[in-house]
């Protein structure tokens, strides 16, 4: 790819990132975190051709260690995430204590 | 088509599925639906990377991928919603690791191929750079979450740490000039990796949630840079959004604490009681009080708000915060919940933990919106916050100088509950816990509540 295209892409990404990301409510901060980080773990692409090629050994133990952490990553952060927000939970319409009142 | 074409349309779909992900993820009801649809983006971009015909052997990638699997699932189901902020440094140092091996790997094959260019090796240069400093740093950011290590103590930390990066360019320049000598790779990645450990350390406990967000920032850009040696766009694209996502959250942190980025990263931590005697703001006018007078006080209010702060989590009450909620309010009482943005180890925590006990996020008021309702509310319960409700940060100068507060002593009574009079990470006192309308309740944050909740019972 053209550097200069590369370029490109990551500036307009950055202020698109900034754009989805500045309204967001502080309920939501850590989810949003948990789950930008997994998607951070893109990396795991990077590390699936580096280790499937099998250029030297030392390259792929290097990319075979990369390939484990970051699916680990992305793995981690999805999962945790999702069970983070199954917490949360709309303010309820008044109706008393459907299941927490036997508690 | 193609494989290429498949990889790359792959791709596009798969970056479309990150922006609405993290378009979901900014608001509550779609929230659960962007994550999900983040993750379905991962899966496409693995599924079709496997196409790829540089691929020969697929067992060292499943053998990768099963470990990572099992890890991260284990990691993620048995984490306790207090340690959050330790499992998403963890989980941001991997990916900053990954990135550096990535890197690494990628490098010294296009090297060994005779397909470097200028380009490419400053790619790798700042890949091994970002991702090292990401990886340590977020090390020590979890030991000193989970409280095992503080990291080390770095005299003259500031200059330390601007030497570390004249010597990282350094290293750099001579992976250029010289790329096919693996040494100044990994002499950068040290060097990194030091620097990595020398500018977190010093960060005390009230500023985690600035390095935190910080880090996740880091993480994605280490992923950014890995992608233009890759010469990968999804890399770039992903690597770039997460980046610019945990750069808004570090603006939004530093500037709830009234600091600036240089500030939290290369200022001194504050020196406890600094010109400012405890005892002559304590000395007997200080009132303490016990839960049955709390339970009577809350008996007749109309409107309670709780401000939670990190002793919340730590004492693990916010199940017994629920019940106190639940009983209040069946007793017609509105109970409302005022959250710090810096409340907590990382950004939002505290909405984490009260989500968890099951309290409605539509009762977590933000600061702006439930300040100018103090006035308004019968009984203000401060429940291990101290720095965050301290009226001193409205006065001219201190070490909290200017950091905008929860104005609980607005209320009509306020209640602290709290250990003892000790000082917060701000180490200066707290004229609040001496004021006419503020009653101390002495004892662990969860028992406290308990107690009150019982009180309020029998009443």
């Amino acid at each position: 790819m053209d550097p200069i295209l590369a370029l490109t892409l990551f500036v307009l990404a950055v202020f698109l990132g900034i754009e989805l990301i500045s309204k967001v409510p502080p309920t939501l901060h850590t989810p949003l975190m948990s789950g930008s980080n997994a998607i951070s773990g893109i990396t795991l692409v990077g590390a699936l051709v580096s280790a499937g090629t099998e250029y030297s050994t030392l390259t792929t133990v290097l990319a075979v260690a990369a390939v484990a952490l970051a699916t680990t990553n992305v793995v981690g952060g999805f999962l945790v995430t999702n069970r983070m927000l199954a917490m949360f939970r709309p303010r309820a319409p008044k109706k008393d204590d459907g299941e927490g009142g036997a508690a | 088509m193609s494989s290429e074409d498949l990889i790359g349309l792959g791709y596009v779909v798969a970056a479309i599925l990150f922006i609405l992900g993290l378009k979901g993820l900014g608001k509550p009801r779609t929230a659960v639906r962007g994550n999900q649809l983040g993750a379905t983006g991962m899966l496409i971009a693995v599924l079709v990377t496997l196409a790829d015909r540089d691929i020969v052997s697929f067992w060292q990638l499943a053998v990768g991928v099963a470990i990572g699997t099992g890890v991260g699932v284990l990691l993620a189901l048995r984490v306790e919603m207090t340690s959050m902020p330790q499992l998403v440094a963890l989980f941001n140092g991997f990916g900053g690791l990954a990135s550096v091996l990535v890197g690494a790997a990628s490098f010294f094959e296009a090297v060994g191929r005779g397909q470097d260019d200028l380009q490419l090796t400053i790619a790798a240069a700042l890949t091994a750079f970002i991702g090292a400093v990401t990886f340590t740093g977020s090390i020590i950011a979890f030991t000193k979450l989970q409280e095992s290590w503080d990291g080390i103590v770095v005299p003259a930390a500031p200059i330390v740490n601007v030497a570390l990066v004249v010597v990282s360019i350094v290293f750099g320049a001579l992976m250029v000039s010289d790329p096919d000598e693996r040494l100044w790779f990994w002499l950068l990645v040290g060097t990194a990796s030091v620097l990595g450990v020398t500018v977190t350390s010093p960060i005390g406990g009230a500023d985690m949630p600035v390095v935190i967000a910080l880090l996740n920032s880091l993480s994605g850009l280490a992923a950014s840079a890995a992608g233009f040696v890759l010469d990968n766009a999804l890399l770039i694209i992903a690597g770039a959004l997460v980046g610019a996502s945990g750069l808004i959250l570090t603006a939004i942190m530093t500037k709830a604490m009234n600091r600036t980025l240089v500030n939290v990263l290369f200022s001194e931590a504050p020196t406890a009681g600094d010109g400012v005697d405890a005892d002559s703001v304590y000395a007997g006018k200080v009132t303490s009080t016990s839960a049955d007078e709390v339970a009577m006080l809350l008996d007749t209010a109309e409107r309670v708000a709780i401000v939670p702060g990190y002793g919340l989590a730590v004492a693990q009450a916010q199940h017994a915060v629920r019940d106190l909620t639940r009983v209040l309010e069946e007793n017609g009482t509105e109970v409302v919940f005022g959250i710090h943005p810096v409340a907590g180890r990382m950004p939002g925590h505290m909405n984490v933990l009260l989500a968890e006990a099951e309290i409605d996020y539509g009762a977590l008021i933000e600061m702006d919106v439930i300040n100018p309702t103090f006035d308004q509310t019968d009984v203000a319960i401060v429940l291990g916050a101290n720095d965050v409700v301290n009226p001193v940060a409205r006065e001219a100068e201190g070490p909290i100088a200017g950091m905008p507060i929860l104005d609980v002593d607005r209320a009509r009574v306020v209640v602290v509950i709290k250990r003892s009079l000790s000082p917060g990470f701000a180490g200066i006192p707290n004229p609040l816990f001496a004021a006419d309308n503020a009653m101390m309740l002495y004892g662990d944050g969860k028992a406290a509540v308990v107690d009150i909740t019982k009180s309020l019972a029998e009443l």
